[in-house]
């Protein structure tokens, strides 16, 4: 677990973090978003001490962090960058050995480490452990930042706009495969962002800032459903009706009934398939109700438009 | 990948070429006899008497090696020191002293020596020392600076001590350009020592000394083509290092 306690950090008379608390519990995927200059960065570098908050404090798992050496904390927090910061003199497998040999592992200990995490990151060992740094695609380098920062296998994880550089479809990839990843290894995650896009897609819980403050810290559903002010309403966007209709699982809301409806859908074993889909198929056949059946238990149901209408409708509410 | 390997290859070729005809000069005392006497026919005295060309080679190279090495250690540890948080306020000073260390001829270091530590060998080495920490320090000071800052703050974020991260980061990424500045200090330094002669240190300078003073070109070659030769054998020694 990881708790900010009253965070607070000025640059001469600037005040960067003001007054932060929020507690984020272990293996949670927690996401800081906000405009550019909110102090989201400021906020993520306060758990690994490259920033030192000027009031407040951090505590990991009820510690202060402060009780911990310098560096032996550190070794315990992976750290991801979006420009990377490979080291350009080492090839990919002494990038990711870093933290194994400060850590003193052996070297066999330390051969198999990296192997495990250049597959885990999707890149085959044989091919990139002998690369240099300088030979990889912005990509592929960013893989191997993630297999750098998981290497020394640290509960947490701080991101800051890991694939802020990389191309739309590439990050998509990205995305996809790191939230595979974080599913594997729970690790405790602190990741910044100002794609809200991304927040929502691989967020347990998310922490809205605006100049230097925390405005909510709540679920991505929760965020959307319930703003709680115009800031976090305008921040995510005219389409947040849509996004949760998009993040609310079809299967979960269906209803055993009967009915003549036409329109049927399945879902097969590796597809979600979410009330925005539900409600994109209803518009385009024109109807009103849909049978969805899911292929892994078998279990159907109707979603009616009435239905979905009723969870737009929550959205205002709060 | 081919370029470097073919630009490598080519660089050892011609370093292995210029070491022969180098090592030829040296140690072929008596064709140095044969080819002077063609070019200066009828002259008396051709060979150097005081030394053998490959003892004033050896002298030559012994107070070169003697300057450099102690110039690359001061300028390593000034270089590193201003580039610490403790050190950082000395920082502006390395930078001035090293950028107009470099307008001072090596000559006039040389000639300034003297009033304050005589003749002989030991105030050439002193002299031609400080001339070649300038160069060095530079490119340590550059060559630790720029390092970007991302790098910098990976090596922090993963818990380096200040001993590892100099050591494991920055020294390494600043190699290529320390090694430049030790190469154009040793090069300038084996130019320099010929006239480190002037104030009795030996070496190569001895025999152009002399030819200069009776007015004998074949006494002055005998110094200058070794010379010349040795600056470009250490030139592609270096070269080979360099990526």
């Amino acid at each position: 677990m990881i708790e900010f306690k009253e965070i607070s950090k000025q640059y001469n008379h600037n005040t960067a973090v003001d007054d932060v608390s929020f507690k984020i519990p272990s293996h949670q995927f927690c996401v800081l978003i906000g405009p550019s200059g909110c102090g989201k960065t400021t906020t993520l570098r306060t758990v690994n001490k490259l920033v030192i908050p000027s009031g407040g404090k951090v505590l990991i798992d009820d510690r202060d962090i402060d009780d911990f050496p310098l560096t032996e904390l550190r070794r315990k927090i992976g750290y991801v960058i979006q420009t990377i910061g490979l080291f350009p003199h080492m090839t990919v497998e002494k990038n990711i050995s870093v933290v194994p040999r400060l850590l003193k592992w052996s070297r066999e200990k330390i051969r198999r480490r990296v192997s495990e995490m250049l597959e885990l990151v999707g890149l085959n060992p044989d091919q990139y452990s002998k690369k240099s740094a300088s030979e990889l695609s912005g990509g592929e380098a960013q893989r191997v930042g993630v297999a750098r920062a998981l290497a020394g296998d640290p509960p947490i994880l701080l991101m800051d706009e890991p694939f802020g550089a990389v191309d739309p479809i590439n990050r998509e990839v990205l995305q996809e495969s790191f939230m595979r990843i974080q599913r594997e290894l729970k690790k405790t995650i602190v990741f910044v962002t100002h794609d809200m896009d991304e927040a929502l897609k691989m967020a347990d819980i998310v922490a809205v800032m605006q100049q230097g403050r925390l405005i909510q810290f709540d679920t991505p559903l929760n965020i959307l459903s319930q703003p709680k002010n115009a800031f976090v309403k305008s921040f995510f966007g005219n389409d947040r009706v849509l996004k949760r209709l998009a993040m609310m699982n079809a299967l979960d809301y269906i209803i055993d009934k009967e009915s003549g409806s036409a329109l049927r859908y399945t879902v097969e074993k590796e597809e979600t398939f979410s009330l925005k889909d539900a409600l994109t198929r209803l518009l385009e056949e024109q109807t009103e109700t849909i049978r969805v059946k899911d292929v892994r238990s078998g279990k159907t149901g109707l979603i009616t438009l009435e239905m979905i209408k009723q969870f737009a409708v929550d959205d205002d509410s709060g | 990948m081919m370029t470097v390997d073919k630009k490598r290859r080519l660089n050892l070729f011609f370093f292995s070429i210029l070491l022969v005809l180098f090592l030829l000069v040296i140690f072929y005392q008596k064709g140095w006899g044969g080819i002077l006497e063609k070019i200066f026919p009828g002259r008396e005295q051709l060979i150097y008497p005081r030394a053998t060309i490959s003892q004033l080679v050896i002298e030559h190279m012994k107070i070169v090696g003697l300057s450099s090495l102690l110039s690359t250690v001061t300028a390593l540890l000034i270089g590193i020191f201003v580039t610490r948080k403790m050190g950082r306020s000395f920082l502006p000073l390395a930078n001035n002293l090293s950028a107009v260390g470099q307008t001072f001829p090596p000559v006039a270091v040389l000639a300034l020596s003297v009033p304050f530590l005589g003749l002989g060998f030991e105030p050439a080495v002193f002299a031609l020392f400080i001339y070649g920490i300038l160069p060095i320090l530079r490119n340590t000071i550059n060559g630790l600076q720029d390092i970007s800052d991302d790098i910098i703050m990976a090596a922090d974020a993963m818990g380096m001590t200040p001993l590892q991260k100099l050591f494991r980061v920055e020294i390494p990424i600043a190699s290529p350009l320390i090694i430049a500045g030790i190469r154009v200090s040793v090069i300038i330094n084996v130019g320099t020592a010929t006239v480190g002669a002037t104030i009795g240190a030996g070496g190569l300078g001895s025999p152009i000394t002399a030819g200069l003073i009776s007015n004998n070109p074949a006494y002055l070659l005998q110094g200058a083509i070794p010379a010349a030769l040795l600056a470009f054998v250490l030139d592609l020694f270096f070269n080979l290092f360099e990526r």
